[in-house]
């Protein structure tokens, strides 16, 4: 679909020959994840489809546009705090709490990226970091946070006042419902001219420029969806573990979304959903046994970058061409 | 008793002279930053790592081997510049290169391994380490009580920053750096060692985290996580100084520092994020920092 | 070709969550009274280790051998985790114990913040929570329970005995230095509430992160406000710094200002030394060297662990020690069966005599006032405390009517 415009990227998931197949092994995932709650532990499964879509909206930023945003736990966290207030206090519906919540995130990165796309490459990162490390410390100070303690017992509540959300199987199609939406939503993205246009910037933004785009615009705009996205995934998560912390907001949550894109393969439409399973069972299983988890993450990251930049779904998808090609 | 903006001036001084100390640390940790940045070009987010790995190497040495205070002030920074000549010879230097991001990445890994490794053996409890005989107790300067341990921090550091900037200025050695960090391709044609020098850059980059890390030790106790949430305060402070600019990250280390003192005077909720707010308003005015040019 | 390649490593992902969760699923077919499962959930490794940690784990096992390690013919099981001080982690690892894992009842719990979220986790399962370690008089309060029971003590005890204590000595105006989620808060605010009772006076309050390194700034606002005594809201290792720091900074000097350290364990003085720790008054809920039936459990629990036991780790032992009990007499492992059986039988043991537990989970029980020795008074290693004052339970916890718990009306 996406065959013409392309050209810019050698990576991109849409290119030619892999598009016909996209659309099976779509089928494929979906059908799978409408089996899993069946055979695994629901709480485990909306964990890791919360964490796919947060590494999802990530991925629009580093994959498509070449930022790597060291700050995304602020959008992430902070849309769970304002879901969790709005929802609790405010005794708003879940999914307005949601909507709230990503609505939040969207302006917050409205301003980070106002400020942030001033500088490219490693300031920019440094910068996003810094400014959510300050969305850390006014969570652990503001008083409806609740520092420490979070925001604790969130009501699940009713969704659209007819579903209850407590029971987990209705908690997990929701969640598979807000995610799938976020995953066509970046999915439409990318192969819209929007998302060619990013790649072009990614790629080298002079010549985008010469070309006559605007190129901060462009950048701003991805900066933003991508923060609404992240929200989504931050305040579903609110919703379904019923409470908001500061795990959510701390930076080394922005460094585990950088890992699990970076684990399945950055710019792949795929990568950062397989990322982000992977990450997510693995913490899990190292949780049961006596192995430090940071150590194990921070080996994977460091062999991540030294020998497997493109990473899993990258990696397959570069064997496939070479051996074509 | 008299005031100053309403403040008692035993506070206000007293604030101040505690945002010194803190600055003290600021300066010499964006120091080591800004000397690895210079001519690496790689963010170093092992930097609080190897901070703590400092403390915790004057630790080991105290209860392993009963070596004291002094000999760690020596010994930790050169165990610590030795490992980060390891590093840099085992993984960083494979990245040059590649985009600087990867850099950023993979030291990302490394703080992340260093600091869950101590977190295993060590929890997350400080362990104590005594302040050394020759400078406990304190001076009372009439506004406030000073531990004179924390007075030897600020000299010290201050020694430190100095000797630093003074050695890349105004010393041959430094000259050559200097060059190497404008045009590496001429320097190298000029028969000078450049991959070599740049080891030892990073080598002595982490060995001023390692002698901060020394100099914390007896002050904030050894913690794995001791340096984990300084390293991001740290970074606000390269990009405010302008990164790579030596001179910008010392006086930007010890502003940020004072400043951070007289908010806590002031306004004690907002002392954490000043630093970040500084760094939104210096990005809007001058993106490339307070002493930094454009690249 | 790709398709099929995917398909794949979706589903090597998703074989590997299997491994990870399936087992534990599996056991999910396992009723409740096949096993009676115990969690101690607490701080294995952080601040809060010393008081809980390993310890409660022990004194948890010494209820369990006491009792033959069989409860109505079922065998009894003990499992530990870490909640490192987390709400989001604690939550976590007690909704996978009790869904996945089976577990009955979950132990200890220090730090509040954590507590009040394994709280609602509990309440919404229906599982026993027996709380030691966290201090927050909300689990029995605003925030109670019908399966929550409430051991040791609690922040409403520590105000009516230090803070009362330091007032009635001449400390009338105070300066809290807090620790800064739902203990201290809750802490600060029963201990202001005693002292403005007895006729002193709030100067005011300072906020510390948890597992704060360098205490000096708030110390220096503590000292600048002028008030008579400084008021430790913290625990654990802030306890311990904060204590330290402030002999640094030379605060106790000239003994214009006094140290009140709201919360004080023994570890704490054990890690602090006579030398620092010297003259603190503190309240506490249990000491080892009060009499016979104490000393002889506290040494037993010394040769399995080399230390003596604070109040949070004989207090685990006594509230399981009771739990097991109350199923051998409801005949049950039921939650809100044990819990109501719990609260029938009063509580007789080394820990407590006449030990009662009230509507809203509070197990009512004497509390002690104590000094800590100066270095020439202690006799041995251990030998810190002098008992200045017995509190009868009455007097030091809130009767249901003050709590505020909304079960009881």
């Amino acid at each position: 679909m996406a065959t013409e415009t392309h050209g810019v990227s050698r990576e991109a998931v849409g290119s030619g020959t892999l598009a016909s197949s996209t659309g099976v092994w779509m089928l494929v995932g979906l059908a799978i994840l409408l089996a899993a709650p069946f055979v695994l532990y629901p709480v485990f499964l909306m964990k890791v489809l919360c964490f796919a879509l947060f590494a999802c909206a990530f991925n629009l930023l580093i994959g498509f546009a070449g930022l790597l945003s060291f700050g995304h736990a602020a959008f992430f966290g902070g849309a769970a705090y304002i879901t969790a207030h709005t929802v609790k206090v405010w005794g708003l519906s879940p999914e307005l709490g949601i909507l709230l919540g990503a609505a939040f995130s969207a302006t917050l990165g409205l301003v980070f990226g106002m400020l942030a796309i001033r500088r490219q490459g490693i300031y920019f990162a440094m910068i996003t970091l810094a400014l959510a490390q300050m969305i850390y410390f006014m969570a652990l100070q503001l008083p409806f946070t609740h520092g420490e303690d979070g925001i604790q017992a969130v009501p699940r509540g009713m969704l659209f006042g007819v579903i209850d959300l407590t029971q987990p199987l209705a908690m997990y199609y929701t969640v598979l419902v807000v995610f799938l939406f976020g995953f066509i939503v970046i999915w439409r993205t990318v192969h819209s001219p929007f998302g060619q246009v990013l790649k072009a910037i990614r790629e080298n933004e002079p010549r985008a420029i010469s070309l006559g785009y605007r190129t901060d615009q462009y950048k701003l705009l991805a900066f933003v969806l991508s923060a609404a996205l992240t929200g989504l995934a931050g305040g579903t998560k609110a919703i379904v573990f019923q409470l908001a912390t500061l795990t959510d907001v701390q930076w080394q949550m922005s460094g585990e979304v950088v890992l699990m894109t970076l684990l399945g393969g950055m710019g792949t439409l795929f990568g950062p959903v397989i990322g982000a399973a992977l990450v997510v069972t693995l913490e899990n299983y190292l949780a049961a046994t006596n192995l430090p988890v940071p150590v194990v993450i921070g080996t994977i990251f460091v062999v991540c970058v030294l020998l497997f930049r493109r990473g899993i779904v990258g990696e397959i998808i570069a064997r496939m061409r070479s051996r074509r090609g | 008793m008299s005031t100053i903006f309403g403040i008692p001036p035993q506070a206000l001084f007293g604030q101040l002279l505690l945002g010194l100390i803190n600055g003290s640390f600021y300066a010499m940790l964006s120091l080591g930053l800004a000397v690895i940045f210079g001519l690496l070009n790689v963010i170093n987010f092992a930097h609080g790592a190897l901070y703590m790995l400092g403390a915790f190497v004057a630790w080991l040495l105290l209860t392993q081997l009963g070596l004291g205070y002094w000999w760690a002030l020596a010994l930790s920074p050169l165990i610590v510049g030795a490992f980060g000549v390891v590093l840099e010879k085992l993984f960083l230097s494979r990245l040059y290169k590649l985009d600087h991001l990867y850099g950023l990445l993979l030291t990302f890994g490394l703080a992340l391994i260093v600091e869950g490794a101590f977190r295993h053996f060590y929890g997350v409890s400080g362990q104590p380490y005594p302040i050394p005989r020759e400078l406990t107790g304190g001076q009372n300067l009439g506004f406030m009580f000073l531990p004179n341990y924390r007075g030897w921090v600020v000299v010290a550091s201050l020694v430190v920053c100095l000797g630093t900037w003074f050695a890349i200025e105004r010393t041959r050695l430094g000259a050559y750096l200097r060059a190497a960090t404008e045009n590496p391709v001429l320097v190298q044609a000029f028969g000078i060692n450049v991959p070599v020098m740049i080891t030892l850059t990073y080598g002595f980059g982490v060995a001023l985290a390692g002698l901060a890390g020394v100099l914390a030790a007896p002050i904030y106790q050894v913690s794995p996580l001791m340096g984990s949430n300084l390293i991001i305060v740290v970074f606000a402070v390269v990009v405010i100084g302008g990164m790579g600019s030596i001179l910008g990250a010392v006086l930007t280390g010890y502003s940020l520092g004072l400043l951070e003192g007289l908010t806590k005077v002031f306004y004690p909720e907002a002392s954490n994020i000043v630093v970040f707010v500084i760094m939104a308003v210096v990005l809007m005015i001058k993106p490339a920092g307070l002493f930094g040019r454009e690249r | 070709m790709i398709a099929r390649l995917l398909t794949g490593a979706a589903l090597a992902a998703l074989a590997v969550g299997t491994t990870a969760v399936g087992t534990a699923h599996a056991q999910q077919g396992k009723v409740s009274g096949d096993v009676i499962k115990i969690g101690v959930l607490n701080d294995r490794s952080g601040l809060y280790a010393d008081l809980g940690g390993e310890g409660s784990v022990v004194a948890v096992r010494m209820a369990v051998e006491e009792m033959g390690g069989k409860v109505l013919g079922k065998s009894i099981e003990v499992i530990a985790a870490d909640h490192q001080n987390k709400p989001d982690i604690g939550s976590n690892i007690s909704r996978e114990w009790i869904d996945r894992d089976g577990v009955d009842v979950i132990v200890d719990v220090p730090n509040s913040g954590v507590a009040l979220a394994v709280q609602e986790v509990t309440r919404e399962k229906k599982k026993v929570f027996l709380a030691e370690g966290p201090a927050t008089s909300r689990l029995t309060g605003d925030a109670c329970s019908p399966t929550g029971v409430h051991w040791a003590y609690d922040t409403r005890a520590l105000a009516v005995g230090t803070g009362r204590a330091m007032v009635q000595e001449g400390g009338k105006s105070w300066f809290f230095l807090t620790a800064d989620y739902a203990f201290g808060h809750q802490l600060e605010a029963d201990t202001a509430a005693e002292v403005k009772k007895a006729g002193g006076t709030i100067k005011g309050s300072v906020r510390a992160p948890l597992n704060t390194a360098d205490f000096s700034s708030f110390l220096l606002q503590a000292q600048s406000s002028g008030a008579d005594v400084i008021g430790l809201a913290n625990a654990g290792g802030d306890t311990i710094t904060s204590i330290k720091q402030a002999s640094e900074f030379g605060l106790m000097q000239g003994g214009k200002q006094k140290l009140a350290g709201l919360l004080i364990f023994l570890s704490d003085v054990h890690a602090l030394g006579l030398q620092v720790s010297q003259d603190l008054v503190l309240t506490t809920g249990f000491y080892w060297d009060m009499d016979n039936e104490k000393r002889a459990w506290s040494e037993k629990y010394k040769a399995k662990t080399g230390k003596m036991p604070t109040m949070v780790q004989a207090g685990s032992y006594s509230a399981v020690r009771h739990y097991l009990k109350a199923i051998e007499a409801a005949g049950t492992d039921d939650g809100p069966a044990v819990v109501a059986k719990m609260k029938e039988m009063p509580v007789n043991d080394m820990f407590a005599k006449n030990g009662k537990i009230l509507a809203n989970g509070r197990m009512v029980h004497d509390m002690y006032l104590a000094r800590v020795k100066k270095p020439s008074e202690s006799k041995g290693p251990w030998d810190y405390y002098e008992i200045i004052r017995t509190i009868p339970g009455d007097e030091a916890f809130a009767s249901i009517a003050e709590s505020g718990c909304k079960l009881t009306q």
